[in-house]
């Protein structure tokens, strides 16, 4: 156990969970904490793509996708159930503004618009919570099995990977954006209300979304690591490192990049889930090529090359992004876009790479600890 | 396909064949600036559309200056707007490829982050100095109208001017790389740069006049867009990803490839626009078009040589 959780990642866990569980939970109100949440859900996309990008050496740039699949199929469950209010309503109740008037009761308000009469057969699994669950987690991970296998089998890597992938996203976007009957097009889904009878809108279940938002990442946080310090992880560094050396030694290097995608496609998945449940709509922009290419700047600039980093990068980026938006919203673009061409010219490894570099050995001695030959945040360097 | 005549169904084909050879102008008019950089220097240029919209704005710029001060030159205004968009693209070429990509080569993922960084920067300064709205250039009079070539067939003079000018520029590329002297520097650097490096040729100006040149006719296809459509600062934005698949498709290091799959790319979804829907159209092409690329992953026409 030690082992795959050195000193220094514990510590730096306690770190995280403190900051995250105790001191933000208590400076912040909740419209701030909710903020917060919403870019810890992006912090899970970051953390996918430290594995597949960062150890793995594929860069998806169709994150988005998988992010987009998750917040969908979280939200079509709450849709359907703010849309089974609405069966059963009288007249009166429709005048009074109780109940949405509708052609046709118990179906989602946009589908009523586009003068369909019943669910699409895609959308009868997302009537049951249970099953809404499992899917987040498979129709991700689905998706990037079947773009994994079909690419990397044909052994597809690298740029042309990151640009089909970059289609892909182009493509379901405009898939979304054209079916406005079907999955509620360029509006999204909104008017999200309950989970299970629960008001999700009340401030109470934001907070519990915050802190269900957090515990969920810190597991993925561990998962993480827990794949990167087995053998699995070590063959994944290697193939990034030299890919010809490890499929001569008779791995299938391919069956290595579909599942470790998989793996960030799930996550990402997770975080389009959550992402759902606490801002309380999903929507088309947050699945084309523009959203995708920016999750990869999260990972980036946190450090691709370590977990925390990537969480770190998620929360700083958007944190900067809500406060140059606030004070000088033209400014934000530039500041994005020299963020892009700094983290490659002049720190490719992040954050991390910084803090590395500066902070821990400053940590290190005033602790009068001796310098530690696996660091946990370079764990995978 | 019930209430059209067969005559009228002709005219529709060769309508939607029409407008699909104007998409494949603007296609192929990116396209081979991005081909140039990409198959022969291995960068992957996001911010090539931005270097385009640089050469719409200027040619915008131009026009306005012609109309203003000298009216009764306004119909060769286009030719001096497209000169000058290559020299300015150009120059921004070689001064990105001096500070940020020459330090990049052989990692093109990295180019790939870093130019979308720049066509960020790009594209928020056209909004700083051109505003958001879309602005036109205003066609002058020989441009405007159309020739019609039976009742129902009207072929839009604009749109044979883009397609001539796409034409020229092809056949321009197409010499300059196969026959002078500059394109067989080009073509040696790319396949061995050590041994090019060696028997004299200045591999680092090589790098940067090719990565200028790709810049410039991408200003040049901008220019030229300007006659079909108007301005965004975003506009870019939106060619880049089918424009890139355009390369790959053909096959990066080969200008025919390119050609090729730009026709096939923009006769099919032109094509299937009048059977379904323009976004559904775009959909089943950008698949099809995935989907040759997991069966052939090195493009339609690859060099045949071991890398």
């Amino acid at each position: 156990m030690l082992n795959i959780f050195p000193k220094n990642m514990l510590f730096h866990l306690a770190v995280l969970a403190i900051l995250l569980l105790i001191i933000l939970p208590m400076g912040l109100d909740v419209f701030r904490l909710n903020l917060v949440g919403k870019y810890l859900t992006f912090a899970f996309v970051s953390l996918g793509l430290a594995m597949c990008w960062g150890a793995g050496g594929i860069l998806s740039l169709g994150q988005g996708v998988f992010f987009g699949l998750g917040g969908y199929c979280m939200a079509m469950f709450l849709k359907l159930e703010s849309a089974q209010a609405n069966i059963g309503c009288t007249r009166a109740q429709q005048e009074t503004g109780v109940c949405i008037v509708q052609s046709t009761p118990g179906i989602p308000d946009f589908m009523d618009w586009a003068s369909m009469t019943e669910l699409p057969f895609f959308w009868l699994p997302f009537q049951s919570l249970p099953l809404t669950i499992v899917m987040i987690m498979i129709v991700p991970a689905a998706f990037a099995y079947i773009i994994g296998v079909a690419l990397f089998k044909r052994r597809v890597g690298g740029v042309y990977f990151a640009i089909i992938t970059q289609a892909l996203a182009s493509v379901l976007s405009i898939l979304i954006i054209g079916n406005a009957g079907y999955i509620g097009g360029f509006n999204g889904i909104t008017d999200l209300r309950t989970l299970n009878g629960w008001d999700i809108r009340t401030d109470d279940a934001k907070t519990f979304f915050y802190f269900l938002t957090v515990i969920l990442l810190l597991v993925s946080l561990l998962v993480s690591q827990f794949v990167l310090k087995s053998k699995l992880g070590r063959i994944l560094v290697a193939m990034r490192e030299q890919e010809d050396r490890v499929r001569f030694s008779g791995y299938d290097v391919a069956n290595f990049k579909v599942f470790v995608f998989c793996f960030g496609a799930m996550l990402a998945g997770i975080g389009g889930a959550m992402f759902t449940l606490n801002v309380g709509f999903i929507h088309p922009t947050f699945v084309g090529i523009i959203p995708s290419i920016e999750m990869v700047i999260f990972c980036a600039v946190g450090g691709r090359f370590s977990l925390f980093g990537a969480i770190y990068g998620a929360l700083v980026v958007n944190w900067a992004r809500t406060v140059f938006s606030e004070a000088y919203p033209e400014m934000w673009l530039f500041a994005m876009g020299a963020m892009f061409i700094a983290v490659v010219m002049v720190m490719p490894e992040g954050l991390a790479g910084l803090y590395n570099k500066y902070v821990e050995p400053l940590i290190n001695k005033i602790w009068g600890r001796r310098k530690t030959t696996s660091s946990a945040i370079e764990s995978f360097e | 396909m019930a209430g059209y005549t067969f005559s009228e169904l002709g005219s529709i084909f060769v309508m939607q064949g029409f407008s699909g050879l104007i998409l494949f102008s603007v296609f192929l008019l990116m396209a081979l600036g991005l081909a140039i950089i990409f198959g022969q220097l291995g960068v992957i240029n996001m911010a090539h559309g931005e270097f385009m919209i640089l050469g719409s704005y200027i040619t915008y710029i131009c026009s306005n200056v012609f109309s203003e001060y000298m009216p009764a030159l306004f119909g060769i205004s286009f030719f001096v707007a497209m000169f000058f968009a290559f020299i300015v693209a150009a120059t921004l070429g070689a001064f990105v490829e001096w500070a940020m990509i020459r330090h990049l080569y052989r990692r093109p993922l990295d180019t790939l982050l870093a130019t979308w960084g720049l066509s960020l920067i790009m594209q928020q300064s056209f909004r700083v100095l051109f505003g958001t709205r879309e602005v036109g250039v205003r066609l002058p009079e020989w441009m405007l109208g159309s020739f019609s070539l039976t009742d129902l067939i009207d072929v839009q003079i604009n749109g044979l001017v883009v397609m001539a000018i796409t034409i020229v520029l092809t056949a321009a590329v197409m010499v300059l790389m196969l026959r002078s002297t500059w394109g067989k520097h080009v073509r040696a650097v790319v396949q061995n740069r050590e041994m090019a490096g060696a028997v004299g040729i200045n591999t680092g100006r090589v790098d940067r006049v090719t990565f200028a040149v790709g810049c410039g006719i991408a200003g040049i296809a901008g220019s030229a867009f300007t006659m079909i459509s108007s301005t965004a600062p975003d506009a870019g934005q939106h060619y880049i990803v089918d424009t890139f698949l355009v390369v790959v498709f053909g096959g990066a290091a080969s200008l025919f490839g390119t050609i090729a799959s730009a026709f096939a790319i923009s006769q099919s979804q032109s094509t299937l626009e009048f059977f379904i829907t323009g976004s559904m159209a775009k959909v089943v092409t950008l698949l099809t078009v995935i989907f040759i690329l997991m069966l052939r992953p090195q493009g339609l026409f690859a060099p045949k040589i071991r890398r």
